[in-house]
């Protein structure tokens, strides 16, 4: 295993937030994390980013214990982590400063590319829209050649166009990248679309209720039987009627 | 000419015909905006008037600077240790009331009378509420923007120079701006005890000096004018590419 949760359990003073949680993700595969608001999900990610540590058992990544937050697993914050004291190149290159100045520039380059925001190197983040702010924060994570990503609700703060082709950019990233991926959202169709295996998590306190194998090859058709029905069985999993 | 420049001009000749036919109307020993810029030149013509604006100037330029060159480690300091702060934080409270000319006779005490005295008095009044500010600035970074600092693991010493102050900047900029006004303000007072140069100088000295009320007008004047220069400089630093983003009005 990649990532390993191994019965991580946590409580902010007397609220109990998450209840053994033993979880594992491959290397390469792309894991979702929904639940309801409040059940812990981000906090599950902030433990395995090292910012948090449990209050009881372990998250180890390679066999190694996390205890503090390491360049070669980045988190994703919603957009708001981009610095806006720098422009798109300053920001992707932010981690790179062990590098020399050539190198640097290239490998901004490369990025810049990928996430497709060529034209836009000097421009500051008020100048961009908020889903080319998410691309800074996704490239300026990938720069550094991390082994993990974690994302957290990265896309809430878009509106719904934005974010279906943001998710569509992420696969194609994902797929040309391989990185291993752990992705928090509130969003089950979101999950659906994106995941290897959705981890379906109660209200709080946090526990793991199911893991659902997502077995439609990418590219995914959202009209599909298979993806109503995994769909629907996540919806039924968290207690949601699927209806309005 | 453009409704933005038009109007401020109108207003400042306005007043300035109010004052002059205000004087025209009941004579006393304040006198008229004519006979107030007659007093300017003739400050200009006797050399007075550029040794007495570089004097002022020279004061709060050193002042200014000591100030800034403390309270900004200073604050970055409290500002990120946390007993740091707690430690520090009422005695700067209880300081900050304390107008800067409280301090005249113990800075005569320490410096004499003279222009350490008087610079004294501008560090010590520019000095608080920068320290204050910087503090605060420290403490509203947003906590997510440390936290992804911190996850690419840049050394400190970067970390500083790329993320805490680029981060407290626009929040400084403006603190800067109100302590030189603060600066400016105290400049005068000092020169009023303690020097025998400079525009607080020759407010006391023309007065003193068979009541010339157009001197001290004149001095008056060239305070505030100097005071919005001063001012407007400041502003420009806002406009900075990498400060923008900290000012609402885009």
């Amino acid at each position: 295993m990649k990532v390993q949760f191994s019965d991580v359990s946590m409580r902010f003073g007397a609220m109990e937030v998450l209840q053994h949680i033993s979880l594992g993700a491959e290397e390469g595969e792309f894991l979702c994390i929904v639940g309801p608001s409040g059940c812990g999900k981000s906090t599950l990610l902030n433990i395995a980013g090292g910012f948090l540590s449990p209050t009881s058992g372990a998250v180890t990544i390679d066999g190694e214990p996390v205890t503090a937050p390491d360049r070669r697993r980045i988190f994703v914050f919603q957009e708001r982590g981009v610095f806006p004291w720098l422009t798109v190149e300053g920001n992707i290159g932010f981690g790179l400063f062990d590098m020399d100045a050539n190198e640097r520039q290239q490998r901004v380059a490369q990025y810049v590319d990928l996430v497709g925001l060529k034209g836009f190197e000097k421009s500051y983040p008020r100048e961009l829209s908020g889903g080319m702010k998410q691309r800074v924060e996704v490239a300026r994570a990938l720069a550094v050649n991390p082994d993990v990503l974690f994302l957290d609700e990265p896309f809430g703060a878009l509106d719904s166009i934005t974010r279906l082709q943001m998710r569509s950019e992420l696969l194609r990233i994902w797929r040309a990248e391989r990185k291993t991926v752990l992705f928090v959202t509130h969003d089950i169709e979101e999950s659906v679309q994106l995941a290897d295996r959705v981890v379906v998590m109660s209200a709080r306190p946090g526990r793991i209720r199911r893991v659902v194998d997502i077995d439609i090859p990418h590219p995914r058709d959202l009209s599909s039987r298979r993806y109503i029905e995994l769909r629907d069985l996540i919806f039924g999993e968290i207690g949601l009627a699927h209806q309005v | 000419m453009s409704r933005s420049r038009l109007l401020p001009l109108t207003g400042i000749a306005a007043a300035l015909a109010a004052w002059q036919i205000a004087i025209m109307l009941r004579p006393s020993l304040i006198p008229g905006p004519i006979a107030v810029a007659a007093g300017i030149g003739e400050l200009a013509v006797r050399g007075l008037l550029v040794k007495y604006v570089v004097a002022s100037l020279f004061r709060v330029t050193w002042g200014y600077l000591a100030a800034l060159v403390i309270a900004i480690p200073l604050g970055l300091m409290l500002g990120m240790v946390r007993i740091g702060e707690m430690a520090m934080n009422p005695i700067l409270q209880i300081l900050r009331p304390i107008s800067p000319l409280a301090w005249i006779p113990i800075a005569i005490l320490w410096f004499g009378v003279g222009d350490v005295s008087a610079i004294f008095l501008i560090f010590l009044a520019s000095l608080l509420p920068l320290t204050v500010a910087t503090m605060n600035a420290v403490h509203n970074i947003d906590p997510v923007q440390l936290a992804a600092a911190r996850n690419f693991g840049i050394p400190l010493r970067a970390r500083m120079r790329d993320v805490l102050i680029p981060a407290i900047l626009p929040q400084l900029i403006v603190a800067m701006r109100i302590a030189l006004g603060v600066a400016w303000l105290v400049v005068v007072a000092a020169e009023m005890i303690a020097v025998n140069s400079g525009l607080g100088f020759l407010i006391v000295d023309a007065r003193n000096a068979g009541n010339r009320y157009d001197l001290v007008i004149a001095g008056m004047v060239l305070i505030g004018a100097i005071g919005v220069v001063l001012d407007l400089l400041m502003r420009r630093l806002e406009r900075l590419d990498s400060v923008r983003w900290g000012y609402a009005s885009e």
